[in-house]
């Protein structure tokens, strides 16, 4: 008991210097977000014009104040081009998500239910793409989608299609480049919660004369929901903010709110207006964050 | 707890080697294809190495690859350190002033969109006027990589038998000199394993980069994305082939430290 509280104080001291680092490059460039989201744009290095210039003293932070103008977040709501973008970002999160737990829920199950040291070597083997590069394994759907790349070959060897089909440039390729890619976010939480299940629940469940089918949907399920609910939200949280897959593997009709604030940021050199989208994405992302919070919580005390 | 009974249905086995094929085949059709020897990405010519020789005599590549597997190695190594220091401070720490900021400041990164930690610390870079390169990159990435480290090291930290630093304590060490010759060296498998995700982090990162980095020093993925846009050229396989097998040793080097360091420590792996 009083062995802990002496060990205690020292590792409180140990948070010290990734507490300020976190603080400097965590917290602070939040602050010049917001800052600059609210400043307007200019045509200069850096484009925007300072809202607070410190060296001039109190009068000047007043008058900073008087400066700040939310016309990048009017531009954001008016402009039907970012509202499109939140759209789709929400559609394909949702939609992906969807897809994964489709997937996702057979592979987990089929892991839950494999002898105990097999179930070591399916984890690991579900993990280790998450090291291998993830740029890569995007790259090498590109390989294989692209019009004379291995797809399209076994289809026209198979007489499937007559004519190659493209792939690449569409949502099909833009959906599988995201399930791919958050495939094991997915499998992990759902096989931790179908892992830890009681088998007896089963056995009790068909002794009272329910097929497995009806086992599995009375049962298994709604006990899974809570890795269901961590998956979906591990799954969603990231993806309403994709970047590279849908740059590399969607067309360049509609675009995801990441892009819009890249396309923003670096090709129209708007940084308020990338500084007005970030911040707005950040409140899209609050809701779910706040949810997944809730959840692992919930799970905590249960566990209890 | 009872015993699982051990049914496996023809459907699980069906689900699980799909799932399988589904994540490992495009990796392995990727590693074939770096062996082309045709121009031509899809047509097979044979094996052959000239997309490797291709990459040893292309400069700029070559000069990415470098920039990066510095930023990967000194990023890591910062972000080892700290994590695991933050890592103590939450698990040992109990209660202390600003805790729950803490922790939610090294937990957002894990799910924060690159676009906006990238953005976010280049507005940074440029208000406090700091030349772009090599460093700006290595603090982007020490910076999200270090909350990767400290979800790994706490969680060993969290199933370690606290009865082991007490006894430590009991015997005449103190604090710190029971959490170095005792705790360390039972996470120390963690502690490793945190460095590669940090290192791998590291070197899989576009985004983030892409904001923070200057004129004249692209990041590997940088290069290899600009020109993933502009097609599939074969020397990327090539490229990519490698970074796998050096990510591959790493895992095989990982779990052979975690084996000899101790047969209790069970898994070494994250998440």
């Amino acid at each position: 008991m009083s062995t802990r509280r002496i060990f205690a104080q020292p590792a409180r001291y140990a948070a010290i210097a990734p507490y300020l680092w976190m603080v400097l490059f965590f917290l602070v460039p939040f602050a010049f977000v917001l800052k600059i989201s609210l400043s307007q744009t200019a045509i200069a290095q850096p484009p925007y014009v300072p809202v607070f210039d410190f060296s001039e003293g109190w009068t000047a932070i007043n008058a900073a104040f008087a400066q700040l103008s939310f016309d990048n977040f009017r531009l954001l709501i008016s402009d039907s081009l970012y509202i499109s973008s939140y759209l789709r970002s929400v559609i394909v999160a949702v939609t992906s998500t969807l897809i994964l737990l489709l997937i996702g829920y057979p592979i987990a199950y089929g892991m839950a239910r494999l002898p105990q040291r097999w179930q070591a070597i399916a984890m690991m083997l579900v993990i280790v793409p998450f090291w291998t590069s993830f740029l890569i394994r995007i790259y090498a759907w590109i390989n294989i989608l692209q019009h004379d790349g291995l797809l399209n070959k076994i289809l026209l060897a198979l007489h499937l299609v007559s004519s190659p089909v493209v792939w690449l440039s569409t949502d099909s390729a833009m959906y599988l480049g995201i399930v791919y890619s958050y495939l094991p976010f997915m499998i992990l939480p759902l096989y931790a919660t179908l892992s830890k299940m009681d088998a007896s629940l089963l056995e009790a469940a068909s002794d009272l004369g329910s097929s497995p089918l009806q086992a599995f949907w009375l049962v298994t399920f709604p006990l899974s929901l809570p890795g269901v609910g961590a998956g979906a939200l591990l799954c969603f949280i990231p993806i309403i903010g994709e970047f590279v897959i849908p740059d590399l593997l969607a067309g360049s009709g509609s675009m995801m709110i990441g892009q819009t604030l890249w396309l923003e940021f670096f090709t129209n050199k708007d940084w308020p207006v990338a500084a007005a989208a970030a911040v707005a994405l950040l409140v899209l992302l609050v809701p779910p964050l706040l949810l997944y919070d809730r959840l692992q919580r919930r799970t905590l005390e249960g566990s209890r | 707890m009872a015993r699982r009974v051990g049914r496996i249905s023809p459907f699980n086995i069906t689900a699980l080697a799909l799932g399988m094929a589904f994540l490992y085949l495009p990796i392995v059709i990727l590693v074939i294809y770096s062996f082309n020897a045709s121009r031509l990405v899809t047509v097979w010519g044979g094996w052959s190495l000239r997309w490797y020789h291709e990459f040893f005599n292309d400069r700029a590549m070559l000069d990415a690859a470098w920039m990066s597997l510095r930023v990967a190695a000194v990023s890591a190594t910062i972000a080892t350190l700290l994590g695991t220091l933050a890592a103590v401070g939450l698990a040992r720490g109990e209660r202390f002033r600003g805790r729950t900021l803490f922790s939610g400041m090294l937990y957002a990164p894990l799910v924060m969109p690159e676009v906006i930690s990238g953005l976010s610390l280049l507005l940074l870079f440029v208000a406090l006027n700091a030349e772009r390169g090599f460093w700006t990159v290595t603090i982007a990435h020490t910076t999200l990589t270090m909350c990767f480290v400290t979800v790994v090291v706490q969680s060993r930290l969290a199933s370690l038998d606290r009865s082991l630093e007490e006894a430590a304590m009991d015997l005449g060490c103190d604090p710190v000199q029971a959490f170095i010759r005792v705790t360390v060296p039972l996470i120390l498998p963690a502690i490793a394993a945190g460095w590669m995700l940090a290192f791998t982090l590291s070197l899989d990162d576009v985004v983030i980069a892409s904001f923070t980095t200057g004129p004249g020093s692209a990041t590997l993925p940088i290069r290899i994305y600009s020109e993933v846009r502009l097609g599939v050229k074969p020397e990327i396989n090539a490229i990519c082939t490698m970074v796998i097998a050096l990510i591959a040793v790493l895992i095989v080097i990982a779990s052979l430290a975690s084996k000899l360091s101790g047969a209790e420590v069970k898994s070494a792996a994250p998440l």
